[in-house]
């Protein structure tokens, strides 16, 4: 429930509700005049967190040298390694494989599965579970151009559009023209998407596409397919060995500069193994948990960007991390639920965003930049609520989706929303939601080319982790696609390479000897070290009593 | 405005912790110290990695629920379970038929179902376990399919049933078999990929790769948008 304090401001909500109910019903979604394109661009630029002078700097070391990049990914690219390597013994291999994939999501999994039926030996590791990941927590759904209406050719264009321009061509085509056949080997392997009794898609719109070609699989349209790919994984426990609860912390690449396996790490044993490997595909997902620029995030908890340190320091390229992807609609109350995702739509069905005053003061359903932005306008300007634990947010005015379109309506349409604020006594149906922009996708990453290949010979990327698919902008669906389409491909050739013949040198961490020296170059604190491997949420007062253990989650 | 709140008496694993209230489990492991590397996953209850068992004050019970979404009451005492050891029959989709035989094969265990519904009690996703059981007992996989769709696969089912039952297992396998043999295939998707086969696409998604920045944004803006 709702302190006292904060149902001040909600029977200021309550009161101007008849008023808003009357807008509604007069002029439809159309209750608050949209940004005209000066507008925008000033919202942008004062309120975005993008837009901020600060939010980028200049990365001083590695391949990207020289580029203006998110600062907290600055952070963890000018980072020393958790361990130095000369204590690693690489003659002393503890697994080999054809093909090493770090990371389960989606994008790991599908890898797993599709080199293993080009009859390559995989071995998987995961810092979770096999399927604990962004993966398993998309909603909204997954796009693909297969309706009558509809073809490859205009989802090209959504997708490029959406990311103005900047996405990488080869990558968009091989995204949208793999994408039926995507959801055609999903659905062989048992994923049950929502259908017409005829066996016709049951699809919606989203942000940004010109057709109805959202699939889902009801409100569980990430874990309808995650879960899906995992159960194919643990049937093929000859071809696929999965290790859980261990982190990559290096690549190792062989005296010929290809890419040849990995530094992993138990993280309950605390023991490292070398793991030697043909290939690698990176899978390891996106950046939430870096909090930038203390945001709360949708992510999971692994979502601390690995991937891209680890891929970077072997000199792989970054692409597009000047842009963060915010979400407008965070949960800020109850503190239990902080960051979690609201769908858009809850506006889409007439809630209207409402400040601490109770006025309505932006067009419900601007782009997800502007809106966001405009909702923290609102709290810079004290007209925010602030909650019990310090956080800002602005009201989304619930019960009127209930006084627009009848009772029963909210129960029928956002049935996991009303669970999730029932299970902490608010019923959304009688009270607003408070809310404000969440950190929700990284849309760049490390480079890829339409195979899924780095400029490393031997190392893969698939998934979130990396960049080009989606531009500076990804939009809703594409990439749960991207995750398919792209783990598939990142699986299919990396055992494609293996069957040709790899020839491994002998294996070596001199890349990280040598990205230590230029970070010794640059003048950082020692202490700042990355991979991140697991967020640390422990209080600092708590934190100053525990004087002499070592912990995951160094950076400072 | 940072409100000072009420702290409250917790006991992880039986040893005493002062935790501020309305801290969900995971919260609280959190605020005492613990950095977690188990039993945690997504936090926001999609991912069923944080089963843990529980006991309230004043109270015989053992309760079970997900420590990302359980609010700690003053004098919890509670244990989080860190991996349920259950069985995974492997399988080929393709050799299987969507029927009950599949089910006596593979998951005998479920004819063992002795209609307790404890299963349904300890599920934090409010599924009607038991009747999803019960539905593969009769060979209703539609049924079974439907039942077990919000499954998380948290074990906590599992770790209760008497008859030594994996159900989420066994519910997986259902909606697998629902997916591939029993819902129809979509006509136009059958249609489209033939199209992607034969290259209908492949001239003009090759002309809009060489396109100039500017006519590639002439397009788009100027494509037809037809949505519901
Ligand atoms: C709440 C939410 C809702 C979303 N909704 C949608 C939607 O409706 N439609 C859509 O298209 N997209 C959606 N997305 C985005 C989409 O789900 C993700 O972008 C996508 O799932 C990423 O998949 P992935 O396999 O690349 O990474 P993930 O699924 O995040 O998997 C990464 C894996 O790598 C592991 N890992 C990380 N570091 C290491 C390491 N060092 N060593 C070993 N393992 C490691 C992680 O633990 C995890 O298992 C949503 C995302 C979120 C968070
Ligand atoms: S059915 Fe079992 S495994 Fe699935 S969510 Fe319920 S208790 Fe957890
Ligand atoms: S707990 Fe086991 S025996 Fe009891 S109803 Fe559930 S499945 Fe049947």
């Amino acid at each position: 429930m709702y302190p006292e304090y904060m149902m001040e401001s909600i029977k200021k909500v309550e009161q101007t509700r008849p008023k808003r109910l009357e807008l509604a019903k007069k002029f439809g979604k159309k209750v608050f005049p949209g940004m005209s394109e000066q507008e925008r661009e000033d919202i942008l630029n004062n309120y975005h967190p993008d837009y901020k002078d600060d939010a980028l700097r200049e990365l001083r070391i590695g391949p990207n040298k020289g580029d203006k990049i998110i600062n907290e990914v600055v952070d963890i690219m000018e980072s020393y390694p958790r361990d130095y390597p000369e204590i690693f013994d690489l003659n002393k291999v503890d697994f080999e494989t054809d093909v090493l994939i770090i990371g389960a999501g989606s994008a790991g999994l599908s890898a797993a599965i599709e080199a293993s039926n080009a009859d390559a030996d995989v071995l998987l590791i995961t810092k979770l579970r096999l399927g604990d990941s962004n993966s398993m927590m998309a909603q909204g759904g997954i796009q693909a151009a297969d309706q009558s209406d509809d073809t490859p050719v205009l989802h090209y264009l959504d997708v490029i559009g959406g990311g103005h321009f900047d996405n990488k061509p080869e990558l968009v085509e091989a995204l949208v023209m793999d994408a039926p056949p995507s959801i055609k080997w999903l659905e062989d392997l048992g994923v049950m998407f929502d259908k017409n009794p005829d066996g016709s898609m049951m699809v919606k719109s989203g942000g940004g596409t010109c057709r109805n070609r959202m699939h889902s699989t009801r409100d569980y349209t990430g874990a309808g397919i995650c879960r899906v790919l995992r159960d194919e994984v643990y049937n093929h426990p000859d071809k696929i060995k999965y290790i859980e609860y261990t982190a990559a912390t290096e690549l190792i690449l062989d005296d010929k500069g290809q890419c040849a396996g990995a530094i992993i790490y138990h993280l309950e044993s605390k023991q490292y193994s070398i793991v030697k490997a043909k290939t690698v595909i990176i899978a390891t997902g996106g950046f939430g948990r870096l909090h930038i620029r203390n945001f709360e995030t949708t992510n999971h908890y692994g979502a601390t960007a690995d991937g891209l340190v680890i891929g970077y320091r072997a000199g792989a390229n970054l692409l597009y991390m000047d842009s963060v992807q915010y979400h407008p609609t965070g949960a800020v109350f109850p503190e239990q639920i902080v960051g979690f995702l609201c769908t858009e739509k809850i506006r889409g069905l007439g809630a209207q965003p409402v400040n601490s005053e109770g006025e309505l003061f932006v067009y419900p359903l601007e782009p997800r930049d502007i809106e966001a932005s405009a909702f923290i306008r609102e709290c810079e300007n004290d007209l925010g609520v602030t909650t019990p634990s310090g956080l800002k947010g602005i009201w989304l005015d619930t019960p009127l989706i209930e006084e627009l379109s009848g009772e029963g309506t909210i129960e029928k349409n956002l049935p996991a929303m009303l669970r999730q604020y029932h299970r902490f006594d608010i019923d959304i149906r009688e009270y607003p939601m408070l809310v404000y922009p969440t950190l929700h996708y990284q849309n760049g990453g490390l480079e890829i080319n339409a195979a899924s290949e780095t400029s490393i010979s031997g190392l893969f990327v698939a998934g979130e982790s990396s960049g080009g698919v989606h531009g500076r902008n990804r939009l809703m669906g594409n990439s749960q696609l991207d995750i398919i389409v792209f783990g598939r491909r990142a699986g299919k050739n990396a055992a494609a390479k293996v069957k040709k013949g790899v020839q491994l040198g002998k294996l070596s961490l001199e890349h990280v000897e040598k990205y230590i020296k230029e970070v010794d170059s640059i003048g950082v604190d020692k202490k700042r070290i990355a991979p991140i491997v697991l967020p640390d949420y422990i209080p600092d007062h708590v934190k100053a009593k525990q004087l002499s253990s070592e912990f995951q989650g160094t950076l400072f | 405005m940072s409100i000072q709140r009420e702290m409250i008496n917790i006991y992880i694993g039986g040893e005493l912790f002062q935790v501020p209230e309305g801290h969900t489990i995971m919260m609280a492991f959190e605020y005492s110290g613990f950095q977690l590397k188990r039993g945690v996953g997504c936090r926001e209850g999609y991912c069923g990695a944080c089963a843990t068992v529980y006991r309230e004050k004043g109270d015989y019970k053992l309760k079970g629920g997900l420590a990302c979404q359980t609010v700690v009451t003053d004098g919890m005492t509670i244990a989080m379970i860190p991996f349920v050891p259950a069985e995974k029959p492997v399988y080929d989709l393709n050799e299987l038929t969507p029927d009950v035989g599949t089910f006596t094969q593979l998951f005998p265990s479920v004819f063992r179902c002795v209609s307790c519904n404890t299963c349904t009690k300890a599920c934090p996703q409010d599924i009607q376990v038991m009747d999803y059981v019960q539905a593969l007992i009769r060979g209703d996989i539609a049924k079974a399919a439907d039942l077990s769709f919000d499954c998380i696969r948290c074990g906590l089912c599992a770790l209760r049933c008497p008859a030594e039952i994996v159900q989420y297992n066994a519910g997986i396998l259902a909606r697998r078999l629902y997916g591939k043999y029993l819902s129809k295939n979509s006509p136009e998707l059958e249609i489209r990929l033939k199209e992607i086969e034969e290259g209908k696409y492949d001239k003009e998604i090759d002309e809009l790769k060489k396109m100039p920045g500017d006519k590639l944004s002439e397009k788009y803006y100027s494509r037809e948008i037809n949505i519901s």
